[in-house]
C-alpha cells in the first residue's frame, strides 16, 4: 500500500472529495446571453462596420435637417447646377461653394437637403416595410409551426404566394391603386402607405418558413412538455416559451428585409412608379438624374453611393448578427 | 421520381389557376377605361356599345372564363398552326386548321379571335413573342456568364478558406448582392460609354449579324446589359458554391479519398464538387424567374425592348390584357422553375426520395 494520509473521519473525507471538485480558479460572475452574442457580434470587423454606418445613416437622416435646415424643395433658379465641392479640386472655375456642398440641380434645389430628405423617406419605407413583413410572417410562422391544423393550409398559401412573380405585381399594384389611397390620403401619405404596404405583403414568406421550422423543432422540446404539464395555455407558451427562442433567425431575416425593401423602394421610384415628382427618395433622385448624367455624373453617383452602402452595410450587419446569434459558432 | 413530377405538375394547375385569379382580380380593380383615347367627340352611347365590343359589359366570372379559354386554348391552336406551317422542324406535317372555322353565314374562311392588346390592336402573343427573343438573349447568355464565373469563386474560396482571396471573393459578392441594377447600370454607362466612349450605351436590337464586323457590334453592346445582370448571378450562387463546399469539404469520405492516394485536383473537383453542386443546381434552376424580374430594370437602363420593357409600357399605357398575359408568364415561369428545381433535387440526390 502506498502511503496514503489516513483522514480522520469519513466527514474530513468528504470535505476533501468535494475540494477536488472546487475550481482553482477565482469565480467568475454568470454571464448573459446578450454579452456572449456582443463579444461574438464584435470579432465580426464587417458587421461592426455594417452596425456602425446604419447607425450613422440613421442619426444623419433624422438630424440632418436641424443640422443642414436648407428646404429641399426651395427653387434657387439664379443657382442652378451647381457642381459638388470636390469639384474645386480639379476644376478652380467649377460653380461650387460651401453653400451647396453637394451642389444643386437643375432647378436650383440643394442637393445635400434633397439626399437627407430623401434618405428619409427611403429609411422610413425600409424600416416600416420591413417591420410589417416581420410581423406577418412570423405570425404565421408560429401558427402553423405550433397549430398541426393550420400547418397544411397556411404553408400551402406561403408557397402560393412565394410563386407570385413580385415584381411584375408590385408595378400593377402600384399603377392601380394609387389613384384611390392619393385621393383619401395625399399624394404622399397615399403612396407612402401604398408602397410600405406592398412590400410588406410580399416579403414575409421567407421569416414565415424559417420560424416555422424552428417551431416545429422547439415544440417536441421537454419545456415545452413542462410548460403544458402545468397547464400554461397556448397563448402563454407562444409568449413566454417560443418567442423569445426564435428571435435570432427573425432578427437574421430582418436585416435582409430591411435591405430588399430599401432595394425595392428604390426600384419602384427608378421605374417612375413611386412618389410623386417633386418628392425626393434616393431612387427617384437616382431616376431624375440619368437623363443628364453625361453632365453631372455626380447626381447619379451620390444617391447610387447612399442606396448601396446602406444595403452593403445591413447585409454585412446580418452575417455578423447570424454568426453571432447561431450558439453553434459563439465563442470559437 | 415519375410519380412526384407527376404529382407536382398536377399541383401546379391550381397554383397557376390561383395566380391567375389573383392577376384577374386585380385588373379588375383598375380604374383605368380602355376608352379613354378615344376622341370625345364619339358620343357615349357608341363608347358603351365599343366597350361591350371588347367584351366589358359582361359579368366578371364570363370574363375569366374567356380569358381563360384564350390562353390555354386558343393560343396554342394558333401556335400548332404557325408550327406546321411555317417552322422547318414540324413544316413536313400537313397543315392544320385548328385556329380558323368557316363563317356559318357566308360560308368564308375566317381566323378564330384572339386576345387583343389595346394599345396595337393586334394579338398579344405575337407581339410577346416578338419581344421574347431580345429577353432570353440577354438574360440567358447573363445567367449562364454569372454562373460560369460564380461557380470557379466558389469553389476556389471554399477550398482556400480565409485566404486573402476569400476575403476578396465574400467583399465582391457582398458588393455585388448590394448594388441594385438600376444604379450598377447608369454607372458603367458613365463609365464605358460617356467618359472612354468604348461600348455603346443602347442595345439597337434591329442590328442583324451577318459578318464578324457585325458580330463584333452585336458582341460590344451586349456586354454592358448581361454584366450587369450577371452581376446579381455571380453574387449570389458563388456565396452558394462556397457555402456547399465549405460544407462537403469536412466530410469523413475527402479524407478517405486522400487517404487512398487520390490526387487533390480529383478529390476537390470530382468528389467534393459533385456533391456540392446538388445544392447548387437547385438554386441555380429557383434563381431563373427572379432573373426574369430583374431583366425588367436592366431591359429599362439599357431600352432592351424585351418583354419587361413591354410589361412597363402596357403598365403606363393601361393596356390590361397584354399586362394579364405578361404577369401571368412571369408566374408560369416562377412556377416551372421551382417544380424543375425540386425534380432536379431528387433525381442528383439518391438520399432524397419523395415517394
Amino acid at each position: 500500500m502506498t502511503e496514503q494520509a489516513i483522514p480522520s473521519s469519513p466527514i474530513e473525507a468528504e470535505l476533501e472529495l468535494y475540494g477536488a471538485l472546487v475550481d482553482k480558479e477565482p469565480q467568475k460572475p454568470p454571464r448573459s446571453q446578450w454579452i456572449d452574442v456582443w463579444q461574438q457580434f464584435r470579432k465580426h470587423k464587417g458587421a461592426v462596420f455594417g452596425g456602425g454606418f446604419l447607425l450613422f445613416i440613421t442619426l444623419a437622416v433624422v438630424f440632418g435637417p436641424f443640422l443642414w435646415d436648407v428646404d429641399p424643395k426651395a427653387l434657387d433658379i439664379r443657382n442652378k447646377n451647381w457642381r459638388p465641392i470636390y469639384q474645386l479640386l480639379f476644376d478652380s472655375e467649377a460653380k461650387a461653394g460651401w453653400a451647396h456642398p453637394f451642389g444643386t440641380d437643375q432647378l436650383g434645389r440643394d442637393i445635400m437637403a434633397q439626399m437627407i430628405a430623401g434618405g428619409q423617406v427611403s429609411m422610413a419605407v425600409g424600416w416600416l416595410a420591413m417591420g410589417l413583413a416581420l410581423v406577418i410572417g412570423s405570425a404565421i410562422g408560429v401558427l402553423s409551426g405550433f397549430f398541426t391544423k393550420l400547418d397544411f393550409w397556411l404553408m400551402r398559401f406561403t408557397d402560393l404566394v412565394l410563386s407570385l412573380p413580385i415584381l411584375p405585381l408590385t408595378l400593377l399594384a402600384v399603377t392601380l391603386f394609387r389613384q384611390p389611397l392619393n385621393a383619401r390620403f395625399g399624394p404622399e401619405g397615399g403612396m407612402f402607405i401604398l408602397i410600405v404596404g406592398i412590400i410588406g405583403l410580399t416579403s414575409w414568406m421567407q421569416t414565415a418558413r424559417i420560424v416555422r421550422g424552428d417551431i416545429l423543432a422547439l415544440k417536441e422540446r421537454e419545456f415545452i412538455l413542462a410548460a403544458r404539464s402545468i397547464g400554461t395555455r397556448s397563448g402563454k407558451i407562444i409568449r413566454r416559451h417560443l418567442l423569445p427562442n426564435v428571435i435570432s433567425p427573425i432578427m437574421v431575416s430582418a436585416t435582409l428585409g430591411l435591405a430588399t425593401a430599401i432595394i425595392t423602394e428604390s426600384a419602384l421610384s427608378f421605374l417612375g412608379v413611386g412618389f410623386p415628382s417633386d418628392f425626393p427618395t434616393w431612387g427617384k433622385l437616382l431616376s431624375d438624374a440619368v437623363s443628364r448624367m453625361q453632365e453631372f455624373p455626380e447626381r447619379v453617383l451620390l444617391p447610387g453611393i447612399a442606396i448601396s452602402l446602406t444595403v452593403l452595410s445591413v447585409n454585412y450587419l446580418g452575417d455578423g448578427l447570424r454568426d453571432a446569434l447561431d450558439p453553434r459558432l459563439r465563442g470559437r | 421520381m415519375l410519380t412526384f413530377t407527376i404529382r407536382r405538375l398536377l399541383l401546379s394547375i391550381p397554383t397557376l389557376l390561383f395566380i391567375s385569379l389573383v392577376i384577374f382580380l386585380l385588373l379588375q380593380l383598375a380604374p383605368g377605361d380602355p376608352m379613354a383615347q378615344v376622341p370625345l367627340t364619339v358620343p357615349p352611347e357608341v363608347k358603351q356599345k365599343m366597350r361591350e365590343a371588347l367584351g366589358l359589359g359582361q359579368p366578371i366570372y364570363v370574363q375569366y372564363y374567356k380569358w381563360l379559354i384564350q390562353f390555354f386554348w386558343v393560343e396554342p391552336q394558333v401556335f400548332i398552326d404557325w408550327a406546321t406551317r411555317d417552322t422547318l422542324l414540324l413544316g413536313w406535317l400537313p397543315d392544320t386548321h385548328l385556329s380558323t372555322f368557316v363563317d356559318p353565314d357566308t360560308g368564308a374562311v375566317r381566323p378564330v379571335q384572339r386576345a387583343i392588346s389595346w394599345q396595337t390592336r393586334s394579338p398579344i402573343m405575337d407581339i410577346v413573342i416578338q419581344r421574347m427573343p431580345q429577353t432570353l438573349w440577354v438574360v440567358g447568355l447573363s445567367y449562364i456568364v454569372g454562373i460560369l464565373i460564380a461557380i470557379p469563386i466558389g469553389i476556389y474560396s471554399a477550398y482556400r478558406h480565409y485566404s486573402l482571396f476569400d476575403q476578396a471573393g465574400t467583399f465582391v459578392t457582398m458588393v455585388g448582392f448590394s448594388i441594385p441594377p438600376f444604379f450598377t447600370g447608369p454607372l458603367l454607362i458613365v463609365i464605358f460609354s460617356v467618359s472612354l466612349g468604348w461600348l455603346p450605351s443602347i442595345y439597337d436590337t434591329t442590328h442583324v449579324v451577318t459578318d464578324w464586323a457585325s458580330f463584333k457590334v452585336q458582341f460590344m453592346q451586349m456586354i454592358m446589359p448581361v454584366m450587369v445582370l450577371a452581376l446579381q448571378t455571380t453574387a449570389q450562387i458563388s456565396r452558394y458554391m462556397r457555402g456547399a463546399m465549405l460544407d462537403n469539404l469536412n466530410q469523413d469520405y475527402v479524407r478517405t479519398a486522400r487517404a487512398k492516394g487520390l490526387k487533390e485536383t480529383t478529390v476537390v473537383l470530382v468528389h467534393v464538387l459533385r456533391n456540392s453542386m446538388i445544392p447548387v443546381v437547385t438554386v441555380i434552376a429557383l434563381g431563373m424567374p427572379a432573373i426574369f424580374g430583374g431583366a425588367i430594370i436592366t431591359e429599362n437602363v439599357f431600352k432592351v425592348n424585351g418583354i419587361g420593357q413591354l410589361l412597363l409600357t402596357a403598365l403606363f399605357a393601361n393596356d390590361l390584357p397584354m399586362v394579364m398575359t405578361l404577369t401571368f408568364i412571369f408566374a408560369i415561369l416562377i412556377v416551372l422553375f421551382n417544380l424543375i428545381a425540386d425534380v432536379l433535387y431528387g433525381l442528383l440526390d439518391p438520399r432524397i426520395r419523395y415517394d
